[in-house]
């Protein structure tokens, strides 16, 4: 409580002279975050450490040691204290796959950053979901948030560039293309590396058999309620650090291959989707 | 620092009045003239106030008579508490177009306009950035007419701009206040005795304490701003991570559908819930402030420490009743004090060693709310100590003495009040 510093307009003269509203430095700003708050549970972005713990402790750890007994691969891609993107494909109706990814950094990475997964923007307007994945770790991916997470505040940030609704069955582990650039754009512009992740399992341990409904936009996927106790494989890719002049739609189809490759690779070595 | 002859719009507002204060004791501020429609409410040195109403002639009339360098508008409402919404846009729009017709002409003397603005220009949308920056537009059309006319109001200044070049014109875009006395409707929520919420929405929530207005618009004047700037304390918290920081508890009464029709019914319950607080209540807001920062300004208070002492004011209101100033301004008197060659002047006076000023005792009704006092523990009381202001430290110190006698808490107070004077 009470004052943490002075009046900058009686102390110090300004550090950076402005005109005009803009044009400034790129990392001009970066100094200027706000500082920590020992006593606070939430971070600004609206994540909870209470329920992020909760999670943790009452879903993550089962899921991740006994129902997926989740293997992984190459751990060592993910940078310890720095910013990087991490890109994977995506499987399913209920996708675990990515409190799995989070949770594999979190047991065998020990000082990387927390995950900040990139969420769909249109899920802020459903109660109650929007809330969950706020505080479990989830952040709308305006080009802005990724931005300031990738940039300014260099945490990891995991993002599905794969495009539409989850596919089915028969279509698993042939990857859609990568349509949601931005979480690559902002890669590419605050030059962070990316890490590309395949994993193995997620398709069967949510199956979408088929979808049904009447309107060709709108179609409910059949999907088991519960995830299946499929196997899980999670390998990390070598780093890419991407060069200057590449664009995110080139990157994204060289990444796409990169991961169908290890995918179909995984696959041919799995001897059972359950046991692995 | 280029301001030294300021016209200042509001005078008579807290925030008007505080900022004419803080400008006072600058001592590169040559002049200080405030305008407003109504008397002043706080007690000035050397400000000069003019009662009359924002519009062109007159004000064209002072600026010039005046050669006034800087103007500083304080006047917009950005609550929809704050008066009827015609009022609103009288003051938000007509006004603003006035008083930015007057700082025109060929030999306009004015080379710095700062004009206040609010956070609600951003509106809250659920698919906008987490940290709103000044130079995104608003992502969608304004949703009420309140919006629409802050909105209105900030073209006319950026036009006002585009066509002065000459001219330095600083735009601050403030966040929700704490610690303010102004009619808002996010303070009435949140001192209600349980705080209602959306269900299925914990909205994000960034505040700035009163003080750091003040000091943000007088940065603004000091460090010669240009631009746009956002305005609010470092940190963003949820609405729950608010209540319990206020000791109170969340309870998500409006439904996540129908939530406006609920919130029309909460009206019959003596509880006005404006279309932009609903929203905020659902989707909520966050500023990045960065720039501000950037260009040396401090702020003293984070969100969180603003609303802690959001929290101390609250327990402390029976105690000290609501702390209205027992000032009243009296024309004779005032002109009198500035212009009569009997008078010494503010620093003469200081030399001399006056003691308080006139007017700055506690309120009456501290006997009969011992209660509120009485239920606080020595550690709280002591917590909330650095957060009072000298007269209320003193006012504590008499019924402390009176009553209980603590010593530990006779002891804090008395070195709080070493400290502060």
């Amino acid at each position: 409580m009470g004052p943490t510093g002075q009046h900058g307009s009686q102390g110090e003269p300004p550090s950076v002279a402005l005109t005009g509203g803009g044009g400034q430095a790129p990392g001009a700003l970066r100094a200027h975050l706000p500082g920590l708050e020992p006593e606070r549970h939430v971070s600004d972005w609206g994540r909870s450490e209470l329920v992020e713990g909760a999670l943790d402790r009452v879903v993550y750890d089962f899921l991740y040691h006994y129902w997926f007994r989740v293997e992984v691969d190459g751990i060592t891609s993910v940078p310890v204290d720095g910013p990087a993107l991490l890109i994977a494909n995506h499987a399913g109706a209920l996708p675990a796959d990515a409190a799995m990814i989070a949770k594999a950094i979190r047991e065998g990475r020990p000082g990387a950053r927390p995950v900040h997964f990139a969420t769909d923007r249109r899920f802020g307007t459903v109660p109650g979901l929007d809330m969950l994945l706020v505080k479990a770790g989830g952040v709308n991916a305006h080009p802005a948030n990724l931005h300031r997470l990738l940039f300014d505040e260099g945490q990891l940030v995991l993002a599905f560039p794969e495009a539409g609704p989850a596919q089915v069955l028969r279509a698993r582990y042939r990857l859609r293309p990568f349509q949601r650039l931005e979480p690559l754009r902002a890669a590419l512009r605050a030059g962070v590396p990316i890490v590309p992740i395949a994993v193995l399992g997620s398709e069967e341990a949510a199956p979408v058999l088929g979808r049904l409904g009447l309107s060709r936009l709108r179609r409910l996927p059949l999907a088991s309620a519960l995830p299946l106790p499929a196997k899980l494989r999670v390998r990390f890719l070598d780093r890419v650090a991407p060069g200057v002049q590449i664009d995110a739609e080139t990157l994204g189809a060289d990444l796409r291959s990169l991961i169908q490759e290890n995918l179909l690779e995984m696959v041919s070595q799995r001897r059972s989707v359950w046991l692995g | 620092m280029t301001a030294r002859r300021i016209l200042i719009t509001g005078l008579s507002s807290q925030l008007g009045g505080r900022l004419a204060q803080a400008l006072e004791r600058q001592a590169e501020v040559e002049t200080i003239i405030g305008v407003d429609s109504e008397d002043p409410r706080h007690e000035f040195a050397r400000t000069e106030f003019v009662r009359v109403a924002v519009e062109r002639r007159p004000l064209r009339r002072i600026i010039r008579a005046a050669q006034i360098d800087t103007v500083l508008d304080t006047r917009l409402l950005a609550d929809a508490l704050s008066a009827p919404i015609a009022t609103i846009e009288a003051v938000n729009v007509d006004a603003t177009a006035e008083l930015l017709a007057a700082c025109t002409g060929p030999e306009s003397p004015v080379r710095t306009v700062i004009f206040k603005s609010s956070a609600a220009y951003y509106g809250c949308e659920p698919g906008d950035a987490a940290f709103l920056s000044e130079d995104m537009a608003r992502s969608h059309a304004p949703r009420s007419e309140l919006e629409r006319s802050i909105v209105a109001a900030e073209d006319a200044v950026r036009d006002f701009a585009a066509r002065h070049p000459h001219c330095r014109v600083a735009v601050m875009r403030v966040a929700q206040e704490i610690g303010g006395e102004g009619p808002s409707s996010l303070l009435a929520l949140l001192s209600l005795p349980v705080v209602p919420g959306v269900l299925g929405f914990d909205p994000r929530l960034q505040v700035i304490h009163a003080e750091d207005i003040v000091g943000a618009l007088t940065h603004a004047a000091s460090a010669d701003l240009d631009g746009v700037y956002n305005a609010a304390g470092d940190g963003v918290l949820v609405l729950s991570e608010a209540a319990s920081l206020l000791g109170k508890t969340l309870l998500p009464v409006l439904p996540p559908w129908g939530t406006g029709f609920a919130a029309a019914q909460l009206r019959r319950l003596g509880l006005r819930v404006p279309v932009e607080l609903v929203r905020q209540l659902r989707y909520g807001r966050g500023l990045d402030n960065r720039r501000l920062k950037a260009s040396g300004y401090r702020y003293r208070y984070t969100s969180r420490e603003a609303l802690i002492r959001l929290r101390a004011q609250q327990r402390l209101r029976p105690l000290l009743g609501s702390g209205a100033e027992s000032y009243r301004y009296e024309p004779d008197l005032e002109e009198f004090l500035r212009w009569s060659p009997s008078v010494l002047t503010v620093r003469e006076r200081r030399d001399a060693g006056e003691g308080d000023p006139p007017g700055a005792g506690p309120s009456g009704n501290r006997d009969g709310a011992g209660g509120g006092f009485d239920a606080l523990g020595v550690g709280e009381l002591i917590d909330l100590i650095p957060s009072l202001e000298p007269e209320a430290l003193r006012a504590l110190h008499r019924y402390e003495t009176e009553h209980q006698q603590r010593a530990a808490v006779l002891d804090a107070l008395e070195r709080s009040l070493a400290r502060k004077g």
